[in-house]
């Protein structure tokens, strides 16, 4: 079955930038009418998402359950609101609904649950877990000789689940019948706590999950075709995208090492760990969607 | 004492059964963690390789493997042992399979004490509790290697999570082959009136001898097996206790599992005087199969002494 076409120009990478921005908006709101909810994942990882959702996978937003969709795993399960977001302003639900984030009879839980909404490819939130499930649909794939992608977005930190690299060594032996399996790591350089550096004053000063290009070689130890981008830069993010899917014929299973700025967009966010997860001061709330321009442009559907 | 035929290794009957079903359903196929000479699945590795997936020694991976082919429209059995099935990729059960209703049939061998004198890491008789306590989990203890495929059977054709216990070694059969296998029904095997002895698993056909020799003390004991603690049978274990006394028998602990179960529907439905055998908050130890009967109070020896006993209290 044909691919969607994946050329872009100048005009449609503004336009998905913009939907990006939009993306980043709902998620501040949807997070400060919740009073809970993760934020720093969710606005590394959106820029990425736009890509995936509005250009690269090949879905039917009407039409969720498609058997012929690629597929999508947030392994990282935490940066749900990222997820919802992209899906409601790709038409999955309505762009409102979000406003029902976290709450009592929501599909939109915590961490994203495939029996409650539509278009969720599979329930995560104990981290380490999406990729295996994602080997598993591209498996399916090849079993099935269908010629869908598998695609599955794993946080740094998450990475140091042993699941992560018992899935990594896994998918390398089955990497002839694994190269629709993508796996893109949110590269953003934090996690929740992390390991103390030092201490300036009340300020704790953490190392990143792993050291510096560290992660590319131990994915490349396991046998994986190894991309890196700018997870932030829509034209890298597009390009490099469509030649890893273009080149994959025998390429084995792929990972692509997405640079990232946890917190992206946020001023106050941007590289800040504590923004990990924590409700907004009805001050932070107005920087927030200032520092994003909310009220401005057009939103893209 | 009555002797029974002896029956299939029920590991025997998983490779059988899962191989036969996947030449009927392009829709099978099986995972396996490096056990596959074990657990027999290498019978369908031949017959099928294409669609036998070795995901090696990672089961956290593998039950996650699991669920992403089921998605796909794909029935993932798997193959591994029950302490590598149940707890040691117990979280990706919980949140990848019953949590999303996976139409993923967990059908590990080397339940209880038979693993090949392996000892407690491999030995698990807390396998039933665990997995009797996840919402929306399918349970089954086969007493014999007829039911085994009966339960095989049915789970393949079943859309959903479904745990199915098997035995490695040989065990007594005590169903007549071709016997058609019923979801949440227990089955009376012997009448009697004097006590209802409960019991799953292969440890039933030692419960059916042990009620033989009760019967030469004059004891009339009936014998109920309950193949499926998830759906249970309430009326069932209602109507077990209308000799007014009951003891589970069970090769697994009794917090949780059979004993537990049966404690929970009598307590709540019908109070009745209850005694449960089994592993009495212990771990196991290694040994042979009927050394560890004995030392567990198993045999239909020691199950018929500890029955006396108790109807004596």
């Amino acid at each position: 079955m044909a691919r969607p076409d994946l050329s872009f120009d100048d005009a449609e990478i503004a336009a998905l930038e913009e939907t990006a921005r939009q993306i980043r908006i709902s998620v501040i709101e949807a997070i400060n009418v919740a009073k809970a909810g993760h934020l720093g994942g969710p606005l590394s990882a959106a820029d990425i998402l736009t890509a995936l959702y509005f250009k690269i996978m090949r879905i039917r937003p009407e039409e969720p359950t498609w058997p012929d969709r690629d597929r999508f795993v947030l392994s990282k399960g935490h940066s749900a609101i990222g997820l919802y977001s992209t899906m409601a302003h790709r038409g999955y639900l309505p762009v409102d609904e979000l406003l029902t984030f976290d709450a009592v009879h929501s599909r939109l839980q915590g961490h994203p649950e495939m029996t409650r909404l539509p278009g969720v490819d599979m329930s995560t939130g104990s981290l380490g877990m999406g990729i295996s499930a994602a080997m598993g649909m591209a498996l399916g794939a090849s079993v099935q000789g269908k010629d869908y992608l598998a695609f599955v977005m794993l946080g740094d930190g998450e990475c140091q689940e042993g699941e992560v690299w018992e899935a990594a060594m896994a998918a390398s032996r089955h990497r002839a019948r694994l190269d629709n399996l993508f796996v893109i790591v949110d590269e953003n350089h934090l996690q929740q706590f992390g390991w103390l550096v030092d201490r300036e004053g009340s300020t704790r000063l953490v190392e990143p999950p792993h050291a510096p290009g560290q992660l590319a070689d131990k994915w490349r130890a396991f046998g994986w075709r190894v991309l890196g981008m700018d997870g932030h830069d829509m034209r890298d993010i597009l390009t490099t995208l469509r030649d890893a899917i273009e080149s994959r014929q025998g390429a084995g299973p792929t990972v692509i090492i997405a640079q990232t700025v946890k917190g992206k967009g946020v001023s106050y966010m941007e590289n800040d760990y504590t923004w990990h997860s924590k409700p907004l001061s009805p001050q932070d709330y107005a920087t927030a969607l200032a520092d994003l321009g909310a009220g401005t442009g057009a939103v893209r559907q | 004492m009555m002797t029974l035929p002896m029956g299939l290794a029920q590991r025997e009957v998983f490779g059988r059964v899962v191989s036969a079903l996947a030449d009927e359903d392009p829709r099978i196929v099986v995972v396996d963690g490096d056990v596959a000479s074990s657990t027999k699945a290498d019978i369908f590795e031949k017959a099928h390789p294409d669609k036998f997936l070795e995901m090696g020694i990672a089961e956290q991976n593998m039950l996650g493997v699991a669920a992403g082919l089921a998605t796909t429209g794909l029935i993932p059995f798997v193959s591994t042992f029950v302490a590598f099935a149940v707890v040691r990729p117990l979280d990706q059960v919980r949140v990848l399979i019953a949590q999303t209703g996976a139409n993923v049939k967990i059908t590990p061998s080397y339940a209880g004490l038979f693993t090949g004198s392996t000892g407690m890491s491999h030995i698990i008789v807390d396998d039933l509790a665990i997995m009797r306590d996840m919402p929306g989990m399918v349970v089954i203890a086969p007493a014999d290697d007829v039911e085994a495929e009966g339960a095989l059977r049915w789970a393949a054709q079943y859309d959903g999570p479904v745990y199915v216990r098997l035995v490695r070694d040989v065990t007594a059969r005590v169903f007549e082959p071709g016997r058609p296998f019923e979801i949440g029904k227990v089955a009376v095997l012997r009448d009697g009136s004097d006590v209802s002895l409960l019991s799953t698993g292969t440890q039933t056909p030692r419960v059916l001898q042990a009620a033989d020799l009760l019967a030469e003390q004059g004891v009339d004991a009936r014998v109920v097996h309950v193949p499926t603690l998830k759906p249970l049978d309430v009326d069932g274990i209602v109507e077990a206790a209308s000799t007014g006394r009951v003891i589970t028998v069970e090769e697994h602990s009794v917090l949780g599992g059979l004993g537990g179960a049966v404690a929970e529907v009598l307590s709540e439905h019908r109070p009745t005087r209850l005694d449960r055998l089994g592993f009495q908050d212990v771990y196991p130890e290694s040994g042979t199969n009927d050394d560890l009967l004995d030392l567990y109070g198993l045999t239909p020896q020691k199950v018929a002494e500890q029955v006396a006993d108790r109807l004596r209290r």
